[in-house]
């Protein structure tokens, strides 16, 4: 059942959802991070609208700075304006920033400690018709191994509002990972929300497997937890939304409750959320595993659900992962 | 015509020269590191830091102080030299440079030394800082006044792109409070640039981005002065000082020689180069000599 404790959007399973871009629940946050402090600026490569850092640009003309494109000047111009106190938030797509500009990130933002908000959006194969060479499938991989760089992936719009607020305020450099299309709002303003703390969205009384999901995917391994249920078949599922500093108290809880985790992330299965878990749990807690996530390929053109079905990260896949555990 | 007295420039000139003698001094005990960039690179740095900058070595975090920005974060050897000289920490720690556990790594790393602006190393990204420390300074500040924001590039770093993308923002912004220093020592690890990947006509291009250019011999102290001064006169553009320099400058044997750009003086070389140093160049004889 969907954990009660946690004020979820008890709609999440109808037909007519609630359906939000990730992105926009960011575009809405930076504005309200804005107000509660001067010191936060915006910059972007050209793709200010697309990343919804116009709301922020209207609201604060003068502490937006357009940066055309060249997203290694994004991340190290931004490093430079917290070098004076700024704490700039920077916007592209995933695939540019902070694909192309990672030396950039890892040198001028980490290794020199500068409080940069690094927001990657069109992340994930769901970008769709733009093809392989948009979709990011490796960021989340090229950011968690960065020291100091703190990792978020929210699961709704809403989530996304509230991982940009509490962004700004971390001190730290912050990679925050957002999607493009409209996905299923899950959480509702009153669910709390900490950097750095998993929650159990739907729990079960004797579950035989843990299934942690990351990113708007959420949803579809909550469908697979509701139908499984119908069978008989009990499964907890996270919302890891923080991959980076992980919540190993709560993995490690959930792997010896349940026995069995299936990880669900829109992204690469190497280097991604469920190998973060994997070194977490191989070293604290083994049990078995299975990764749901791409698998050494690139991608290509299609809707987001033909993606993801074709990709092997649907409900369906999610469910057949979870039956696997229990049949060993 | 320099501003700049006699006196005081003779001043420079010494305090250059002493510079110089702790980079070879701190090279030697290091056993690796660069020779030909830091020691090309002290007339500018002691200008800079003994005439222009406004800043407190005895309160290194000064929040109106300017800011320096060393892009080319291997001639850090001068950089450490001139800091200590100037009074930010003690002259005899130059000595540890590059060993485990010193404050003075390798290439900059402000975790270790926070009196620095920024950690450097890997090329061509100090430029974007430092566009982004003058855009910050212009938020708060408005047009006029505030800190100036000085960045000190190599020539051989302008052959990536990242510098041309912070070069075009700063002429976009016309951010005036931004000074760039190319050390234009024609050299860079694989040879000559000219021969690597030709940068002229470099001055052009920089004034292709609505930069302010100015050429000038980068060990004449007065042309230093008047470069940086009429810096600041600029009010529409950032300014771009391009410093002719000879890499190695002031150890004749050192002078012009691509393949010092990344290897320290041996015990007998650099015995050399303190001898020749102590003498200004056999200018003047003496016990300093032996």
């Amino acid at each position: 059942m969907i954990n009660p404790d946690l004020k979820l959007n008890t709609k999440m399973f109808d037909k007519d959802v609630e359906q939000s871009p990730i992105r926009k629940g960011f575009g809405e946050g930076l504005v309200v991070a804005g107000e509660n402090d001067p010191q936060v600026v915006g910059l972007c490569a050209d793709l200010t609208e697309s990343t919804q850092m116009h709301l922020f640009k209207e609201k604060f003309p003068n502490r937006f700075v357009e940066i055309g494109v060249a997203e290694q000047n994004l991340a190290s111009v931004a490093s430079g304006m917290a070098a004076m106190g700024k704490i700039p938030f920077i916007t592209s797509y995933a695939m540019f920033s902070p694909g192309r500009n990672w030396e950039q990130i890892r040198t001028t933002i980490c290794y020199n400690d500068r409080p940069v908000k690094i927001v990657g959006s069109h992340a994930g194969i769901s970008v769709g018709p733009d093809g392989g060479t948009h979709q990011a499938v490796e960021d989340l991989a090229i950011t968690r191994v960065i020291p100091r760089m703190v990792v978020i992936s929210p699961c709704d719009a809403i989530e996304a509002k509230k991982a940009t607020i509490a962004a700004a305020k971390t001190g730290t450099p912050v990679y925050l990972r957002l999607a493009r299309e409209k996905t299923p709002v899950m959480t509702t303003v009153d669910t709390p929300f900490e950097i750095g703390k998993a929650q159990i969205f739907w729990q079960s009384k004797k579950p035989k497997v843990g299934i942690i999901a990351t990113g708007a995917l959420l949803h579809r391994a909550l469908m697979s937890a509701k139908s499984l249920e119908k069978e008989g078949l009990e499964v907890e599922v996270m919302n890891l939304s923080t991959i980076k500093p992980l919540d190993e108290k709560a993995i490690i809880a959930l792997a010896q409750k349940t026995g069995n985790i299936v990880t669900v992330e829109e992204h690469q299965i190497r280097g991604g959320m469920g190998s973060a878990v994997a070194e977490c749990l191989a070293k604290n807690n083994p049990v078995p595993m299975r990764f749901i996530g791409v698998d050494d390929v690139f991608g290509q053109s299609g809707t987001p659900d033909e993606l993801i079905e074709h990709y092997g990260m649907g409900e369906k896949d999610i469910t057949k992962a979870v039956r696997e555990l229990i049949k060993q | 015509m320099s501003n700049i007295s006699d006196e005081r420039r003779q001043e420079l000139e010494e305090k250059a020269n002493d510079i110089r003698l702790s980079i070879i001094d701190m090279l030697l005990v290091a056993g690796s590191g660069h020779t030909a960039g830091p020691l090309g690179m002290t007339d500018i740095f002691t200008v800079l830091y003994f005439y222009i900058l406004n800043h407190k070595p005895s309160e290194p975090t000064w929040p109106e102080r300017d800011r320096v920005v060393l892009s080319n974060g291997h001639i850090c050897p001068v950089l450490y030299a001139t800091m200590a000289h100037a009074g930010y920490f003690p002259i005899e720690e130059l000595k540890t440079l590059r060993k485990f556990g010193s404050r003075l790594q390798g290439h900059p790393h402000r975790e270790w030394l926070p009196m620095l602006e920024t950690s450097s190393g890997p090329l061509a990204s100090g430029l974007s800082q430092a566009v982004g420390m003058a855009l910050a300074e212009k938020i708060d500040v408005g047009t006029t006044g505030g800190k100036r924001i000085y960045c000190l590039l190599s020539d051989g770093e302008l052959e990536s792109g990242n510098i041309w993308e912070g070069a075009m923002l700063a002429g976009k912004n016309k951010l005036n409070n931004l000074v760039g220093i190319i050390d234009r020592n024609n050299i860079q690890i694989d040879g000559y640039t000219e021969d690597i990947m030709p940068l002229e006509p470099l001055a052009d291009k920089w004034r292709a981005w609505n930069w302010h250019v100015i050429e000038i011999d980068g060990h004449n102290i007065e042309e230093i002065v008047d470069a940086f001064n009429m810096a600041k006169t600029v009010y529409e553009k950032p300014t771009m000082i391009i410093a002719h320099t000879i890499p190695g400058k002031g150890v004749k044997d050192f002078e012009r020689d691509y393949r010092w750009h990344g290897k320290p003086p041996n015990k007998e070389e650099a015995e050399m180069a303190i001898r020749e140093l102590r003498s200004l160049g056999g200018k003047i004889t003496g016990h300093h000599n032996d």
